[in-house]
């Protein structure tokens, strides 16, 4: 494996403000990344960078084997970028862009199947002054990939986009990644990261506070399950079994535990004694993506808070 | 991993993808100029007011020596029309949209790709000049059918007439997008664009005698293309006698070839220099 993305140390200051202090990303080819954190954090001050949009005050990158602070023609070619925001071209029609686009390029995809991919095969003539918000991100996602490129980045790729859009957008952007593209993708969508992303990166404040899969990143593999279910029906203000650690709320019991298997098997045990087979919305949950982020940045907030 | 190979082959440096490129930008830009009428029309409605208003209000002739034949108003304003039209078109409503289009983050799109920045001067150069073309059409076509103004008939002074034409677009086109440069903010554009290009319209002799002008202020517009251009459409459509009085001797059109592409060189390489493909966020 090649690596598609090498960052060391990349520090980024506005005069006396540190946007970035110092962050080091690896990227293997056929990676997809993806980077969360607040807003203001660095994300897109980061990729940017990485694109070649944006000097860095110091530290070392390479991209696709080219040091992004001085790009060329050549490695454009190669790289497809999504911005956040970008103007937009209000007097042409989505077909007319992309085609455009695509002449720029020396092994374009085909414009049509492009506008067709990212789902405006039926706003492909109208002109973009017309078009909705959502219509205008997916256009936004055709100019970046209409290059075939090697590597895209994708600066917050389905904000703005209905549930059916965002869907939409994954499909093309895992369609992508099948074919061993490598993709480094902003978001604030928890869901999206899990989706799409090998791995992923939280940054906070300017620096990579964690990085890993998604499904053990912020130590969410070892982190506590939750069991709750409902007290009612015959249940209902029964004692529970001896030695849980249960917190009540009305009729809903929850108990946190390392050991949720063993605390069902009880629950069932008990439930059926009283004459009740089945424990109404019983349901076992591990604190989502989300739920982890938010703790990072509560925690690294309140570490920023007293320094 | 098959993708690298078709980049690797790829020349971005050649001459026939530059040409390629360039055709590109062009026709998006007039396919964008075309469908954006109020661009149209202001671009247009000002030559042929001013046409229509120095025709009407200065109707009269200019005396020469005796026995030469007199010059109409309209005549001798149709040249400074032309040339200002020129200027108009080529530099200042293409210095505001390109200000617009690095404001509004259109050029960080373009900047992007493997577009080279060569192939969007040109296609900037080729939307002004079809611009600029069709706007010296129709003042023409409106002092030749309206206000009789003769068309010249000796080769040499066509000649001139595209000449300058050439020289004069493409030298304020890159003259505009070095330009850019001093535009801080999309709003401020005009009120950067418009007083120079007014102040020289007047002391160039746009809509004045060239010879009423102060000797002070010629000096400064000598400086500039415009009083170049101006001149050289002179030439064009005016007989020599009216050198003697305004340019105090011949018309002097080697000297407007020469001082015109040395603008364009200065341009070019300001153009180069000055350019920037994105405005208005910090980097």
């Amino acid at each position: 494996m090649t690596t598609a993305i090498l960052a060391r140390a990349i520090r980024k200051r506005y005069g006396e403000l540190d946007a970035l202090r110092g962050v080091d990303l690896e990227m293997p080819q056929g990676e997809v990344f993806a980077l969360l954190g607040p807003n203001g954090a660095g994300k897109t001050t980061f990729v940017e960078i990485l694109e070649g949009f944006r000097a860095r005050t110091s530290g070392d990158a390479e991209v696709l084997g080219v040091d992004p602070a001085h790009p060329t023609a050549t490695w454009r070619a190669r790289v497809g970028v999504v911005l956040q925001s970008a103007g937009f071209f209000e007097a042409l029609t989505p077909l007319e862009i992309v085609s455009h686009f695509a002449s720029f390029y020396p092994a374009p995809l085909d414009p049509v199947s492009v506008v067709q991919m990212v789902g405006l095969s039926d706003k492909a003539n109208e002109r973009c002054r017309n078009l909705s918000g959502g219509q205008k991100r997916r256009v936004d996602l055709a100019l970046g990939i209409v290059g075939d490129p090697e590597l895209i980045f994708l600066d917050e790729p389905t904000t703005g986009l209905d549930p059916q859009g965002r869907r939409q957008i994954w499909d093309v952007v895992q369609n992508f990644t099948e074919l061993g593209k490598t993709v480094l993708l902003t978001t604030h969508y928890l869901d999206e990261a899990e989706q799409l992303a090998n791995r992923v990166g939280v940054i906070i404040r300017g620096e990579l506070v964690e990085v890993g899969t998604p499904r053990e990143i912020g130590g969410r593999q070892q982190a506590l399950a939750t069991v709750t279910f409902s007290r009612t029906g015959s249940l209902a203000d029964k004692p529970l079994p001896e030695g849980l650690a249960a917190e009540i709320s009305d009729d809903v019991v929850s108990i946190t535990t390392a050991e949720p298997t063993k605390v069902v098997g009880g629950l069932a045990r008990w439930a059926e004694a009283l004459g009740e087979p089945e424990i109404p919305e019983l349901s076992v949950t591990r604190p989502s993506l989300e739920d982890i982020y938010l703790q990072m940045v509560a925690a690294s907030e309140a570490e920023g808070a007293t320094p | 991993m098959t993708a690298a190979a078709p980049g690797m082959e790829f020349r971005p440096n050649t001459p026939g993808r530059f040409a390629r490129m360039a055709v590109q930008r062009t026709r998006i830009e007039l396919l964008t100029f075309f469908r954006t009428p109020e661009l149209v029309f202001f671009t247009f409605l000002l030559p042929v007011l001013f046409v229509i208003i120095f025709s009407t209000i200065f109707s009269g002739e200019l005396e020469g020596p005796p026995g030469a034949e007199k010059v109409e108003f309209a005549q001798y304003f149709i040249p400074g029309m032309i040339a200002t039209g020129i200027v108009s078109a080529a530099f200042a409503s293409l210095a505001m949209t390109v200000a617009v289009e690095q404001h509004q983050g259109l050029l960080r799109r373009l900047s992007g790709t493997p577009l080279p920045r060569s192939a969007y001067f040109a296609g900037k150069i080729g939307l002004a000049l079809a611009t600029s073309a069709m706007e010296v059409v129709i003042i023409l076509a409106l002092g030749v059918v309206v206000f009789g103004v003769k068309l010249p008939s000796e080769p040499m002074r066509w000649f001139a007439f595209v000449g300058v034409f050439f020289l004069g677009v493409a030298t304020c086109c890159l003259l505009a997008i070095a330009y850019t440069r001093l535009i801080r903010t999309s709003q401020s554009a005009p009120a950067i664009v418009q007083p120079p290009y007014l102040v020289l319209q007047f002391i160039s002799g746009v809509f004045l005698q060239y010879s009423d002008i102060p000797s002070g202020l010629k000096v400064v517009a000598s400086i500039f293309p415009l009083k170049w251009m101006v001149q050289g459409y002179r030439y064009v459509f005016l007989p020599d006698w009216v050198a003697q009085d305004d340019y105090g001797g011949g018309w002097q059109i080697e000297r407007v070839y020469l001082v015109l592409a040395i603008w364009f060189v200065v341009s070019f390489f300001g153009a180069r220099y000055f350019f920037r493909w994105n405005r208005g966020q910090a980097d």
